[in-house]
């Protein structure tokens, strides 16, 4: 077998046991205290996603979602509370502006901007959040691995 | 090396019942950083946290990772569990694997398990990098603002004053009383206005705690939680107050007259006044813009025939700076700019009037003495129509939002009516009649039956004139016909508006406001007093619109809070917060704007730079105003800015974990 075969078959490997890893940053106002909610009302999703709790969607860099994505993440929500709903008055609004502006980046280095996602969920919207997770763990599923920035390439 | 402890939690079967929490112990050991873990039934109960607080000791850890419910839920017990066994209260973290994981996974178990080692590693990576943040003390001045000398404002200070707390009253206007002072009876017990609120003004006044500033605005907040500089201008009275004793001489000597405002333009008042006869305080103050003196520099008959030389012409604005723990803000409603409905016929019809114009014609120290005569010819009219929902509750012109009074406000104008003219007729065009309060659906029923109140569902399209009554059209929505009714005056209920400068004011103390300009609250249901600035709540109807007992009882609310900030003489403060790191911080001073709590500011220092002083910006954070939202963290683009515990190391390494 030439290395090709290999790696081709590694990736064969790779692909067929492959699992859509979510990264979900959710501002602890609204959309952590949602997800919470949801595990209140036992509502199910995928179990695709990992969350990790910052003070305000505001805080995300997209440094870190670019770190993320390299580090072979394959979808990343940011999630935060309702525009003008904001614990901390304006923190979503740069949120969205960010959010805009990486989308353009992502389509601009031929990634597919459907993996970065950026929803408005509110403390208490349960359903909604499990619908967001839902739809997402599918499309992020329909789109494959993440291989065009993820540093350790099969 | 960091030496973790993993604790995770199987509350009972909650957790237990889907995910292994042996298995997600006994995979945590190989972490890096962990040196132990352990399962066990409820991490919570006194077991549980002597279990955390042992292996602490015994296992010398300085990091705890728990992994169990939301941190929502216990992250303060296990904090207060891990700093009584001596460690940094910070040093704790959470993997939430109950609501985020065996509650949403129950028929995943594997993936379960699975997803929560990878949260137990993220936790883990987080825990490591976390540093001992220490709650800082700061002093509180024990002093309360209000802004806004309405009930609201007032009731807050008798409140505040009561406790022993030292008020200061700021009221933009000559006296205080507001709005409530201008009505003339109240619904639903129909008990007079005045006689309810002048008691308490006169209690406010001559309490030795409360220290009224009237005729005075705010121009500028500076400070923090405990400790704002606020700067009050004291606008210029021409007027002696220590002098004046209010006897009022000059009032009745003045030759220029000018609408009144208190009045809704019905009467005239001096140019020397005091808005109304139970003013407090009692003593005029002169409108320069309509003074003859002011104008033309001739007149000075008020300065002529003062006994006690209490005029002062050459008066000028005062600033004055004085330090407070709290602000309560109350600065209450204004009357929706109706002047859109031209179908309505507002300022063309003189019989067409706002709800407070009808309060002051039915008040009896009002311009009529009592007597409803429509403003045009004096007439007392017979047909009296009322249109609800002016403004309100109608988003292609108005306000999108439920005005709340005016439903109730109608109803007490129309039993006045009926009660105070003999065949008068009343009817009332309604969109919905919301009558939540007590006793307050009994009044309305009372109006329709015992006062036969004709209500009519539907809108307006057009008043006109005809002859001299008018004509209001509209359309009967319930029996689907149009109507034409002939009326002698038309009564509109205006929606209720914050002021018209409350946008600034929340921009000079730094607080929320919605798409309205009321000011917004730090969470609707369980903060409705309290604002996302750290000291600054609020009273009345600043905050939505409000009836009288609502905007007491919120006052009463706001001062409750404000006595729990006040009772202590140094408050603790949350170590989450920004922080600068000079040697790199450019003082591009891009942080500044997009701080929504104005706790950024650029300072200058000096440093040896190749032995020579040089001097440079660099960013400050204000550790008093700083929530820790890290919106300037992500806009910093030399990196010198980061949020403590949320550092961008902590976060990097727990996406670095998720990806091991």
């Amino acid at each position: 077998m030439s290395v090709n075969e290999v790696v081709q078959e590694k990736e064969k490997e790779v692909e067929q046991n492959w699992e859509p890893k979510i990264l979900v940053f959710a501002c602890t106002w609204c959309t952590y205290a949602g997800a919470d909610l949801t595990g209140l009302s036992r509502l199910q999703y995928p179990p695709n996603i990992r969350i990790l709790k910052v003070p305000c969607s505001g805080r995300v860099n997209p440094q870190f979602v670019i770190k993320a994505f390299q580090k072979g993440v394959d979808g990343v929500l940011v999630a935060g509370c309702h525009p003008g709903d904001c614990h901390y008055t304006s923190g979503n609004y740069f949120t969205r502006r960010r959010f805009l502006l990486m989308r353009r980046l992502m389509e601009y280095i031929g990634m597919e901007p459907e993996r970065f996602q950026n929803r408005w969920i509110s403390a208490a919207e349960a359903p909604k959040f499990q619908q967001v997770i839902t739809e997402m763990t599918e499309e992020i599923r329909a789109l494959g691995p993440n291989r065009k920035l993820r540093d350790d390439q099969w | 090396m960091k030496r973790v402890g993993v604790f995770v939690c199987h509350c009972g079967s909650n957790i237990g019942g889907v995910v292994d929490c042996a298995k997600v112990a006994e995979t945590a050991q190989d972490y890096p950083g962990v040196v132990y873990a352990v399962d066990n039934k409820y991490m919570c109960s006194e077991p549980g946290q002597e279990l955390i607080k042992k292996a602490i000791k015994e296992q010398n850890l300085d990091r705890v990772v728990v992994a169990s419910c939301s941190p929502r839920m216990h992250e303060p017990t296990f904090r207060r569990c891990v700093e009584s066994a001596g460690m940094n209260a910070y040093f704790m973290e959470m993997a939430n694997i109950r609501e985020h994981c065996s509650w949403v996974h129950s028929a995943e178990k594997d993936k379960a398990t699975e997803k929560s080692c990878d949260l137990v590693k993220m936790a883990v990576a987080k825990a490591i990098m976390n540093k001992p943040l220490q709650k800082a003390t700061i002093p509180v001045t024990d002093r309360a603002l209000v802004i806004g000398g309405g009930i609201a404002g007032i009731q807050a200070a008798l409140d505040l004053a009561n406790a022993g707390h030292v008020v200061d009253v700021v009221e933009k206007e000559p006296s205080i009383g507001g709005k409530m002072a201008q009505i003339d009876k109240t619904f639903p017990t129909l008990d007079c206005s005045a006689c309810i609120l002048t008691p308490k003004m006169v209690d406010a006044s001559s309490h030795p705690n409360i220290n009224l500033i009237t005729y005075s605005e705010v121009e500028k907040v500076d400070g923090f939680v405990g400790n704002f500089d606020v700067t009050i201008r004291k606008k210029a009275r021409s007027i002696d107050m220590s002098v004046c004793t209010g006897c009022g001489v000059c009032m009745s000597k003045c030759p220029s007259k000018v609408d009144s405002e208190f009045e809704m333009n019905l009467s005239k008042r001096r140019a020397i006044y005091t808005p109304f006869p139970q003013a407090i305080p009692n003593k005029p103050v002169i409108d320069r813009d309509n003074c003859t003196y002011f104008k033309t520099g001739k007149c000075g008959i008020c300065q002529k025939v003062c006994t006690l030389d209490a005029i002062d012409f050459t008066q000028e604005d005062e600033l004055v700076v004085t330090r407070y723990g709290a602000i309560i803000t109350a600065t209450g409603f204004e009357q929706f700019d109706h002047s859109v409905y031209g179908e309505y016929g507002y300022g063309k019809y003189p019989d067409v009037i706002t709800g407070m114009h009808f309060e002051r014609l039915i008040n009896a120290s009002g311009p009529t003495m009592g007597k409803i005569k429509r403003p045009s010819d004096g007439k007392v009219p017979k047909n009296v129509v009322f249109i609800k929902c002016v403004g309100s509750r109608d988003e292609a012109k108005g306000k999108a939002y439920c005005s709340k009074t005016c439903c109730m406000y109608t109803a007490k104008h129309a039993t006045l009516v009926t009660e105070k003219i003999e065949d008068s007729n009343v009817y009332i065009f309604y969109m919905d009649v919301r009558t939540g309060g007590k006793g307050y659906e009994e009044f309305y029923n009372r109006t329709r039956e015992k006062y036969a109140a004709q209500y009519i569902r539907g809108r307006v399209s057009k008043v006109f004139k005809q002859g001299d009554k008018l004509i209001v059209r509209g359309e009967d929505t319930l029996l689907s016909r149009a109507v034409e009714i002939e009326a002698d005056m038309v009564v509109l209920a205006t929606a209720m508006v914050p002021q018209e400068d409350a946008s600034k004011l929340a921009q000079k103390i730094g607080i929320g406001y919605d798409k309205d300009h009321f000011f917004t609250e730090a969470h609707p249901k369980l903060a409705p007093v309290e604002t996302h600035t750290q000291g600054v709540y609020l009273a009345g109807a600043c905050q939505g619109p409000k009836d009288i007992p609502e905007s007491v009882a919120q006052a009463s609310a706001a001062a409750a809070k404000v006595c729990g900030l006040l009772s202590k003489s140094e408050m603790l403060t949350e170590p989450i917060i920004s922080q600068v790191n000079e040697s790199i911080c450019v003082g591009c001073g891009l942080c500044v704007p997009i701080c929504p709590y104005k706790a950024i500011d650029l300072k200058t220092i000096s440093e040896r730079d190749h032995g020579n002083i040089i001097e440079r910006l660099v960013a400050d954070v204000n550790g008093g105003l700083c929530q820790g939202c890290g919106a300037c963290t992500v806009a910093c683009r030399s990196a010198a800015l980061d949020l403590k515990h949320f550092t961008d190391q902590q976060i990097l390494a727990e996406v670095n974990a998720l990806c091991l």
